[in-house]
């Protein structure tokens, strides 16, 4: 079988924001593979490590940039990647095209993707992606397993946690809980330099996105910082409940 | 018309359900609010949500007693085509989240998420979300005939129910067959308020020493306020409470009006969960903690001694 991973590259969470041009400008910033798209990855590797004959595919959209997350990946384990390269900056409904095209060109039977990375904070892309193939989704899972073309796995719901079946071919988003991901070994980032990283472009996927992005902002609310010494306890706490029933009205 | 697809849980119409109403009414749409009910049994989900929409469809079928993303997906898009929606409003609870994407796909619509304000000018449709860990507000237009919207919860203002109550209407739907088999259910081990609906959080980091620190801090001042537990990821990792009750990036994002931050650094994963409360408390004995950039209020101090201080000052 083959399974693709889906892979961000976002701002290290020690990174600020910076706007420029009405958008957050990464270009000087430290960049990484998004965290919950590693662990989709890793889940990648761990099926296969359970026997399962794999052969594992990393994807990503974006900038000549991007590559660098995809080479991640494949030192992490992926086989190879490929690189849809853009400046254009696609919405998940509209990236959801892309995604579901190479699936197909690639006869994947299973997509792993993050829940929702550190960038663009949202959830869409796999349900999207699910849809355009006709294909089913599980989203959320912290625990996975598979066995001939059965999933099965454990994942969270709007209230608690659901254990589940699902059919191959499918759709997965990942989280943490489900696994620790590795760390590429020197080894394996040697070789990685050798595996395919292959570069499409947006072109030929016949991508309108719907949406225009109009402006960023970085909202600082204005916080009162009134921050008291609380070497005498009994005197901060009065002084500290006074504030929250007085002068914030927050509690009875 | 515009649909709002209710939510809701244990027999009630959730909160995110009057906020939407609120959404769709406020949208600058010209256009009834319809309200979509999807489940089994839901005739007193119907009734109450009448009252303070202009008609409401039911779908009450034996096959919808359980959610599912494809059935939901295939409802909802059949009624908005049928209906002739412009506006398709979904809630952003886990659920929504999830299956708000097909019904975009389905209707060849864009989806805007986690709507924190929606404005439609003519043809055109302007929202705002956070972005990047809610550290960014992001303005994004449209101009298609038909969006799906998934309201972020908790921060329009609930409708009110009015006196005269919308017509209820059933409709007939041609439902796929559900392809994810859900062989078990753990219920969010909680028997709080939940973390989502509280008007406070209590929230506990490292810096509560302990899982019996916790109790003895964190969940002693919540029952003493009525609030819901959070807690950060340190303390998830360490297995003190259970994941449920992790709030950030990971975990769950909460936008109380009050949020209590005990022994929290402030990173900034947990702060994206949190970071938008109205008013925030910390208290950790470290002056240079990131957490008192963004509190209202706080006490360098230890938790050891405050917690048990507050608790003596608010039985007064
Ligand atoms: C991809 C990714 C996702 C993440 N997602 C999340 C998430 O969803 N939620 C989350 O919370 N974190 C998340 N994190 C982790 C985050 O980076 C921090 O590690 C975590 O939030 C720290 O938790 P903490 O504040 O409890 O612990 P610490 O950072 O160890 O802070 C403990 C604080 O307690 C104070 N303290 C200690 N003892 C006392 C005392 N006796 N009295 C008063 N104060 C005391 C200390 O001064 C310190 O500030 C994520 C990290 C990554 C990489």
């Amino acid at each position: 079988m083959r399974i693709l991973t889906y892979i961000r590259q976002v701002l290290d969470a020690e990174e600020s924001v910076h706007i420029a041009n009405n958008a957050v400008a990464l270009e000087n910033s430290k960049l990484v593979m998004d965290t919950m798209d590693e662990y989709g990855v890793e889940e990648a590797l761990r099926l296969r490590e359970s026997g399962i004959e794999a052969e594992i595919v990393a994807v990503a959209v974006g900038p000549a940039r991007v590559q660098d997350a995809l080479r991640t990946a494949l030192a992490i384990g992926a086989d190879r990647a490929i690189h849809v390269e853009t400046d254009i900056r696609l919405d998940a409904i509209a990236l959801s095209k892309v995604l579901a095209q190479l699936a197909t060109q690639e006869q994947a039977t299973l997509i792993l993707s993050g829940g929702q990375q550190a960038d663009w904070d949202s959830h869409a892309l796999a349900a999207a992606t699910a849809e355009r193939l006709h294909w089913p989704q599980v989203t959320w899972t912290s625990a996975l397993e598979l066995k001939g073309t059965t999933l099965t796995g454990k994942h969270d719901a709007d209230e608690g946690s659901e254990s589940f079946t699902l059919e191959l071919p499918a759709v997965v988003t990942t989280q943490q809980g489900l696994n620790e991901p590795r760390y590429p070994t020197l080894p394996n980032i040697m070789k990685s330099k050798k595996k395919e990283l292959r570069k499409e472009s947006l072109d030929q996927f016949d991508v309108m996105p719907k949406l225009k992005f109009v402006s960023a902002e970085i909202q600082v609310k204005n916080r009162l910082n009134k921050i008291l010494d609380g070497k005498d306890a009994p005197a901060a706490a009065a002084q500290l409940v006074d504030l929250l029933r007085n002068e914030a009205r927050v509690i009875a | 018309m515009i649909l709002v697809v209710v939510e809701y849980a244990n027999g009630k119409v959730s909160k995110s359900t009057w906020e939407m109403i609120t959404a769709a009414r406020e949208s600058g749409r010209e256009a009834p609010v319809t309200a979509l009910v999807l489940g089994s049994n839901i005739a007193p989900i119907a009734a109450e949500v009448a009252k303070a929409v202009d008609q409401v469809l039911v779908a009450d079928l034996p096959a919808l007693a359980q959610y599912d993303p494809e059935l939901w997906s295939a409802a909802v898009a059949q009624i908005a085509t049928e209906g002739e929606a412009s506006l398709v409003l979904i809630g952003g609870s886990r659920s929504g989240r999830e299956y708000s994407p097909r019904v975009a796909i389905k209707l060849d619509a864009p989806l805007l998420e986690d709507v924190i304000t929606l404005k439609a000018t003519g043809e055109t449709i302007t929202s705002q979300r956070y972005t990047f860990l809610a550290r960014v507000t992001e303005t994004i237009e449209t101009t298609a005939p038909i969006a799906v919207v998934a309201v972020k919860p908790g921060v329009f203002n609930p409708a009110t129910p009015r006196a005269e109550a919308g017509e209820q209407f059933d409709v007939d739907l041609n439902l796929p067959t559900p392809r994810l088999k859900v062989t078990g259910k753990t219920a969010e081990r909680s028997s709080r308020i939940s973390l989502a609906e509280a008007e406070i959080v209590v929230s506990g980091g490292r810096g509560v020493g302990s899982a019996e620190g916790f109790t003895q801090y964190v969940e002693a001042l919540a029952d003493q306020l009525g609030a819901a537990v959070g807690a950060t990821r340190a303390i998830v990792d360490a297995g003190w409470r259970p994941y449920s009750e992790q709030v950030g990036q990971t975990g769950k994002t909460v936008q109380p009006k009050t949020y209590i931050a005990i022994g929290i650094s402030g990173a900034v994963q947990h702060l994206s969960g949190m970071n938008k409360s109205k008013t925030i408390v910390a208290i950790n004995r470290d002056a240079e903690a990131p957490i008192f950039k963004i509190a209202d209020y706080g006490i360098i101090g230890d938790v050891t001694q405050l917690v048990p201080a507050i608790l003596i000052e608010l039985k007064k």
